[in-house]
């Protein structure tokens, strides 16, 4: 069937690749483009992007920290920074990264020809940059025309009453409020549109039990952001109400409630951190079977298991707010549902085990991005644990010990898989591998770095060392571990640059991939790499949860076990 | 600001803190009152001694690392005992779940001769299911008890009547602190009685704040509780050495939260009650400073300061009654010197950059005088 009949918005290749097309032209393709896999490319690119530029706020955080008593950042623009890398690493990395993967093969992986809604797709995307931009535009503008610029500085869960206008003057805090709630914009549309492809779009034979675990995971998260995302929403229009017109529900001064907007914030926050680590296990437990040699064990326990981390962030968000005073009742009640999760998310650790369990592990740099957050993430839901048991949370909460453990999760869960997710599909979408060599060297060289730099601030945490101070004095004994800390930042800085290189290097010389590199068993090695527009000539039929291991395995497939 | 730094003050504490690694004592018996009048009420006999718990009497102690594994006081006592359960549960769970994935890891890697073969395709195990969706909910259901029972008994501990009540007004970027069963008022360094084995004393703090959230933290003492804008929140401390505690601000609350530092003086009750009765005893004028007594109340530091007995009454910054009796300048950002009090009332964001208190534009000679004045404050 040709392509042009499904999606006459996408420009047949054939008649392109004619003549050299110049530049003007390929940018007007890009940025017109309906497809889903330009629009994922283009997410995780600008989600790479924004992530050097926090990146790079982060090194600046930690040099102001190495030492006590340092002077390199004054206080304010130091207060800027962090909520200016809190704010972008969580709305405008995470988010659009996890777009990006969900929008490059949610459709490949299901057999489907584009999303849903190809067009709110686009939209998605450009305000989602849109919402970003603004963020950063704060810099230039955020005092109005008439001040010098400056970013908001009231951290990123920008809690009440530091965001009412008694206390946050100029426009700062409209700039944090505004782009948050664009780039969400773009966040509901591209959930809605992964609910309506996976709902509708699967292709013959694939039943909801059949699909990719990668497919299942992202389905639940698309639900959690469009469950959780308008909270969020509201109250910053609650916020922006009291700013610009005098209401007060977050006022103190005139009888508003600043527990509030925490409540608020949280019943979005929290979900959203099972928002952004979901996909990562999405992405661990498509590479983990392909490198082990071994179907994923215990499917629809891993599906059930999924299913059930979506429920239960729903009703854990006040052990964000241990410290608030709430009755010993309501400390127990959030205590225990906290400590739930753990159980599904130790009935996944255990299952990716089993998968390993017995197989012929290949350690290729994607599989070794896993391997590595299987032992990360071990690390951060046992210090999840710790914080879920309320009186501990007393001490630890707002400490550096908090810093450390989501740390762990979001570098030592997400940001792991992410590049594994990246060593593993960018030769779908280029064509091309990426060189093992300088991947092994990026892997190394970013693991020691991370765990040198977020170790440590455990320990810091323990003696008392709060979260979001400018600066320390000697002798709280603090400095040995920030010191260490911070030349971990080297480490990581460095790994970056491995990866960035490769990424360039690989796309001018890097091998040719072929259809399946990885003798993968998921319906997006099935075609040829990079796709074509229309992903599939002929759409496919699956029997099975492994198709591709049912076609080269003609005489033993799956379908005769599941 | 090349000016302000360079003229950067001396901070604080580096001679405490010597003082505090050499006399540092062991605590051999860390008894918690609040599970001894437990027992006590359960009728059973406590042995041991009848002697003061307060060990290396020495208030002047700064105990500098905030270690919260090694409390000092009743609540954070309760709260270490579950913290060590948990992390030794957790410390459990990896070493074994560790193990078993580094096992994996090593024992069943590809080998050279793998190629084109492929192992077993396992699908799953009901019972293996079964296991490790059990043993997860097992521990689960123990720390939730654990922790049922420590969150109950923290916040629900009932206080002698006669327990010392404080109330603590949280300030960008300072601490006001009242205590009103005796009619003092002072800032950001809390004095408080030592608790002893046969006579508990323990202090009831009543949290709230002026402007944004803070929290108040002192790890060796207790958790930290928040101080909201428009909501009173208690908490309570029991100490049962004497000391000084270092602790902060916990809840980021804007420019200077890094600089929001808390002292916790930690007193045997004599020294406690002498401390009291110096701060309520009435304010001496002192001649020899007039000339500033006259500048400091005929500039506007009156309308933010209060000085007991007399016309300042300001109450936007920290009471400066008994100034010179505190350790600390401007919530801990420096040791409080005539050098750096000149420092600061010459222009405070040298030592508190973007803090409440504005430069008060005073030439040298007025500045002087108003220090001459403030050194009086004792
Ligand atoms: C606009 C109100 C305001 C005025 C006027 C003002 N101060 Fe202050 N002052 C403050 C605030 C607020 C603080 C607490 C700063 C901090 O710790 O962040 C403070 C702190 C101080 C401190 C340190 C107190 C302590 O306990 O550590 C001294 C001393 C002081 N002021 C002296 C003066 C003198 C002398 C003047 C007049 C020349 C003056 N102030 C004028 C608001 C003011
Ligand atoms: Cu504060």
């Amino acid at each position: 069937m040709p392509a042009s009949s499904l999606n006459p918005a996408v420009p047949i290749p054939q008649a392109a690749a004619a003549e050299r097309p110049s530049i003007p032209s390929i940018l007007h393709e890009w940025v017109t483009t309906t497809d889903h896999k330009r629009l994922g490319l283009m997410y995780i690119m600008a989600g790479l992007l924004f992530f050097v530029i926090s990146g790079c706020m982060a090194a600046l955080i930690r040099v102001q920290l190495a030492f006590p008593n340092n002077d390199f950042l004054p206080p304010q623009m130091f207060n800027r920074m962090f909520t200016m890398h809190g704010t972008a690493m969580v709305f405008l990395v995470g988010m659009p990264i996890i777009a990006g993967l969900m929008n490059y093969l949610v459709p490949l992986m299901i057999g489907a020809r584009d999303m849903a809604f190809p067009r709110l797709n686009a939209f998605g995307f450009w305000i989602f940059l849109f919402g970003g931009g603004l963020l950063y535009f704060s810099y230039l503008a955020a005092p109005g025309l008439s001040g010098a610029g400056s970013a908001p500085d009231v951290g990123w869960f920008a809690y009440s009453p530091l965001t009412g206008k008694a206390f946050s003057r100029g426009h700062s805090t409209d700039y944090w409020i505004l782009s948050i709630m664009i780039s969400g914009i773009g966040s509901i549309a591209s959930a809605i549109n992964v609910i309506v492809t996976v709902i509708t779009m699967r292709c013959r034979g694939m039943t909801l039990m059949k699909m990719p675990m990668f497919v299942w995971i992202v389905l639940v998260v698309a639900y959690l952001i469009v469950i959780v995302l308008p909270p969020l929403t509201a109250a910053q229009i609650m916020l922006l109400l009291d700013r610009f017109l005098g209401a007060k529900f977050f006022d103190t001064q005139a009888g508003g409630s600043a527990v509030l907007w925490q409540h608020f914030f949280w019943i979005f926050g929290h979900p959203e951190v099972y928002v952004l680590i979901l996909p990562g296990f999405a992405v661990a437990t498509e590479i983990i079977p392909v490198f082990s040699r071994k179907p994923i064990f215990g499917y629809a326990v891993m599906v059930g298991a999924s299913v059930m981390i979506g429920f239960i962030s729903l009703g854990v968000w006040a052990h964000h707010m241990f410290t608030i005073g709430m009755s010993a009742m309501s400390n127990t009640f959030f205590a225990t549902s906290t400590m739930l999760v753990g159980i599904p998310t130790g009935i996944k650790l255990f299952n990716w085990l089993g998968t390993m369990w017995g197989g012929k592990i290949r350690f290729k740099t994607p599989m070794l991005f896993c391997v590595a957050f299987l032992f990360q993430f071990l690390c951060a839901g046992l210090t999840g644990i710790m914080l879920a048991v309320a009186p501990f949370d007393w001490q630890l909460s707002d400490s550096y010990f908090v810093v450390a453990h989501f740390h762990y999760v979001l570098i030592g869960g997400l940001l792991f898989t992410i590049f594994g997710a990246i060593y593993y599909w960018f030769p779908k979408a280029t064509g091309k591998l990426l060189s093992e060599k300088l991947g092994k060297w990026h892997f190394w060289v970013f693991l020691i770095g991370f765990n040198l730099t977020f170790g440590p601030l455990h320990i810091a945490g323990i003696l008392g060392m709060p979260r979001r101070i400018y600066t320390y004095d000697v002798g709280r004994g603090w400095d040995v571990w920030n010191l260490l800390a911070s030349i971990g930042v080297i480490f990581q800085a460095v790994g970056i640059l491995f990866f960035v290189g490769n990424i360039l290097w690989s796309l001018w010389k890097g091998k040719k991939a072929g259809d399946d590199p990885w003798d993968a068993w998921t319906l997006e090695w099935s075609t040829t790499s990079p796709p074509p527009p229309y992903n599939f000539e002929v759409l496919p039929e699956v029997r099975s949860r492994r198709p591709l291991w049912d076609l080269k395995h003609p005489t033993d497939p799956d379908w005769k076990y599941e | 600001m090349g000016a302000a730094r360079r003229r950067k003050p001396k901070i604080l504490r580096r001679e405490g803190i010597r003082a505090a690694r050499a006399t540092f004592p062991l605590t051999q018996n860390h008894v918690n009152p609040a599970r001894i009048s437990k027992l006590k009420r359960l009728g059973l006999v406590v042995a041991g001694g009848t002697g003061s718990w307060a060990f290396g009497a020495d208030s002047a102690q700064v105990h500098s690392i905030a270690n919260i594994f090694k409390p000092l006081s009743a609540p954070a006592e309760a709260v270490y005992e579950i913290s060590l359960l948990a992390l030794l549960v957790c410390a459990g769970i990896f070493l074994v779940v560790g193990s078993l994935l580094a096992y994996a890891v090593v024992k069943f890697r590809s080998r050279p001769g793998d190629e084109g073969t492929e192992p077993p395709q396992i699908y799953g195990s009901n019972q293996l299911e079964m296991a490790w969706t059990a043993i997860p909910i097992l521990i689960v259901f123990v720390l939730v008890l654990v922790t049922a029972r420590t969150t109950a008994d923290v916040q629900n501990h009932p206080l002698p009547e006669d327990s010392l009540k404080v109330r603590v007004v949280g300030h960008q970027w300072w601490w006001e602190i009242h205590y009103p069963d005796h009619g003092v008022i002072t800032a950001n360094e809390l004095h408080i009685p030592v608790s002893s084995r046969d006579q508990r004393r323990p202090t009831a703090l009543r949290l709230e704040s002026a402007d944004v959230i803070h929290s108040f933290w002192v790890p060796q003492l207790a958790g930290k509780t928040d101080l909201i804008p428009n909501r009173a929140n208690d908490m309570w401390v029991e100490p049962y050495q004497t000391g000084t505690f270092l602790g902060n601000c916990a809840e980021y609350c804007g420019t200077q939260h890094a600089k929001m530092l808390l002292r916790v003086v930690v007193e045997t009750p004599e020294e406690f009650a002498r401390w009291i009765a110096s701060q309520k005893a009435p304010v001496v004028q002192d001649s020899s400073a007039q000339a500033g007594r006259d500048l400091f109340f005929n500039t506007s530091c009156v309308n933010c300061h209060r000085i007991s007995g007399t016309a300042a009454e300001g109450v936007f910054g920290p009471d400066l009654t008994r100034l010179m009796s505190r350790s600390t300048l401007a919530a801990g950002a420096a040791s409080n010197t005539p050098e750096n009090l000149r420092l600061w009332v010459q222009n405070p964001h040298t030592i508190k950059p973007g803090c409440l208190m504005p430069d008060m534009q005073l030439n040298p000679a007025e500045v002087e005088k108003i220090v001459a004045y403030l050194l009086t404050l004792k």
